[in-house]
């Protein structure tokens, strides 16, 4: 018996989400008495996880998954499931993991929570705080059967450190029929994703048109941020659909959130919501906007935006 | 090709979300309920596939009565036929169990649902229909197009977008990029009168328990007030967002 965790990566290191995966899990471990075992694959160097509590790595190099497929990253972790008797598999929310995890619940006969953001509030019923209703809501959630699998929220149940040390273990999973064969990859690789991002800035309407989103990636550059537009601004074409968060978005979830210009509709903050810090700058006072953010500036973005840069610049020389 | 098009019944994204029964129960006083967002991409998806490539749409539902409204209206975008499971849509693992029994029994090509409903945001369905059937799976479908039996597909992948090919019986996992925004239709009159004389079957469901269960809801704590700062002073801004937020 254990707790079986994949820690995901992405071209031989690990993602931040796989330590928070990590964290969950050792805390899960910790209520149940029992060790963690993590599933990684293709990663260069392992030992990072013996500091957020992972006990035991099932390592496993293998070029044909080298390409995320999900059949075989499912099928992979089954058989690593399989073999350490795991009770609860922990998985986190990327699109890989939320591809990936049903299809192993249907493969192990599990019962799969998706968007957990708590240590599980009782081990026998098993239950856990998911979010539901985009963000407007929580819901406890008991799984039921023998095999569970939790899915974890980005940026929700954080990183704890723990001095421990992870033994590896070569790992040889069966490669069933992939499927689903990747022909070619579309991907920046100098930005941050919102996935991934600490910060995010954010742009709408109130830009007048993607001539000014300049400024935007900008401000977005100085922080080190991801940049994202609301649903009318991809709508109309200003930037792709890949920036638009909210309900039928993107989730965000990140430290801070700036939104320029976006009056605040209640399908965007549903999706906003989990981020922990919320500033918006806006002409109109009476934008709803206001009343979810943590701080606001009334004014007029095309002023406050390149002044905000230029502080923020001098800030950052300072530090 | 014959198209099942997975619809769920869902509250418009507008909808204030409040609980009955000591918060063990969605309050649905006052609710209007749509076709889930990522599902009525797909179905305007297929609606392509029927008219270019002569598919057969059939559009289904797991739940009570009360969503069959939901069902006619995909009839009246175009859907050929609709089907009901006649059993509340309790936990993703047991829809996902419905609608296999519906797929094996209908012999569908193309599987098509949402990436998630925007109610319980599960997220699990259609990949587990794809593990039930023993189908190929492409979640966060963006882009989608059928040639006999191979298929071509983009999938959204954090931070960029990928091409694969694979093959039939395949199952989508839907979301807007599969047709644009601009592309969804609105019933017209025509539609919803022929809607009113298409087929819509009530099947009774196959056994299956629930492997989760919800037990209660709460709403999140209501945010504090919004600290103003003025925009001739964002330096003060600044020093808010390092010394009290912590987050630069």
């Amino acid at each position: 018996m254990s707790v079986l965790v994949y820690t995901e990566s992405e071209q031989g290191a690990f993602k931040k989400a796989a330590f928070e995966v990590a964290s969950y899990a050792k805390a899960v471990a910790n209520q149940l008495g029992t060790t963690v075992t993590a599933v990684a694959i293709n990663v260069n160097d392992v030992s990072a996880l013996g500091n957020y509590g992972v006990d035991k790595v099932l390592n496993i190099s293998n070029t044909q998954l080298d390409n995320f497929n999900a059949n075989a990253y499912a099928s992979a972790i089954k058989e690593a499931a399989e073999k350490e008797s795991a009770q609860v598999v922990v998985v986190s929310s990327t699109a890989d993991s939320k591809y990936l995890a049903p299809l192993l619940a249907v493969s192990l006969n599990a019962g799969y929570t998706s968007n957990v953001v708590e240590a599980p509030s009782s081990k026998s019923p098993f239950t856990v705080k998911r979010t539901a209703f985009t963000n407007k809501a929580f819901e406890m959630t008991q799984i039921n059967t023998a095999i569970k699998i939790v899915g974890v929220s980005n940026n929700a149940f954080g990183l704890v450190e723990n001095t421990g040390s992870a033994s590896a273990e070569d790992f040889s999973p069966s490669i069933p029929d992939l499927g689903v064969t990747v022909e070619s990859v579309d991907k920046a690789t100098d930005k941050v994703t919102i996935a991934d991002a600490e910060i995010v800035v954010s742009g709408g309407r109130g830009l007048k048109g993607p001539e000014n989103w300049d400024m935007i990636e900008e401000l977005a550059d100085v922080l080190g941020a991801a940049t994202a537009c609301s649903k009318p601004v991809s709508d109309l074409g200003w930037r792709p659909h890949s920036e638009h968060v909210g309900q039928t978005g993107k989730p965000v979830a990140s430290n801070l959130y700036i939104a320029i210009g976006i009056s605040g509709a209640i399908q965007h903050l549903a999706g906003i919501n989990a981020s922990k810090v919320k500033v918006v700058i806006n002409t109109d006072s009476e934008a709803p906007f206001f009343k979810a953010a943590d701080y606001g500036v009334v004014g007029d973005a095309f002023q406050v935006v390149p002044e905000l840069i230029e502080k923020l610049k001098a800030f950052k020389a300072q530090q | 090709m014959k198209i099942l098009v997975c619809i769920s019944h869902v509250p418009d994204t507008t909808s204030k979300i409040n609980f009955s029964d000591d918060n063990t129960k969605f309050d649905t006083t006052g609710v209007q309920f749509v076709i889930n967002p990522n599902d009525e991409f797909g179905l305007t998806r297929a609606m392509w596939f029927k008219e270019k490539q002569g598919a057969q749409v059939t559009v289904v539902n797991v739940g009570g009565a009360e969503t069959e409204p939901t069902l006619r209206k995909a009839l009246a975008i175009g859907a050929d036929d609709a089907i009901r499971v006649n059993t509340p849509a309790t936990d993703g693992f047991s829809v996902a169990k419905q609608l296999t029994s519906v797929i094996n029994s209908g012999g569908y090509d193309l599987v098509i649902a949402g990436r998630e409903s925007i109610d319980y945001n599960g997220g699990m369905v259609p990949g587990m229909i794809a593990g039930l059937t023993n189908a190929n799976f492409v979640n966060n479908c963006i882009g989608l197009e059928v040639d006999g039996t191979s298929a071509k597909a983009v999938r959204e992948i954090d931070g960029g977008k990928e091409t694969v090919s694979t093959s039939l019986p395949l199952v989508i996992g839907g979301q807007k990029g599969l047709v644009e925004e601009s592309d969804l239709r609105i019933p017209n009159m025509r539609g919803i009168m022929m809607a009113r004389k298409k087929p819509l079957n009530v099947v009774e469901p196959v056994g299956t328990s629930a492997e989760t269960a919800s037990v209660s809801f709460e709403k999140p704590t209501p945010k504090g007030a919004v600290t103003l700062v003025s925009p001739d002073n964002i330096d003060e801004l600044v020093n808010l967002l390092h010394n009290e937020a912590k987050v630069i």
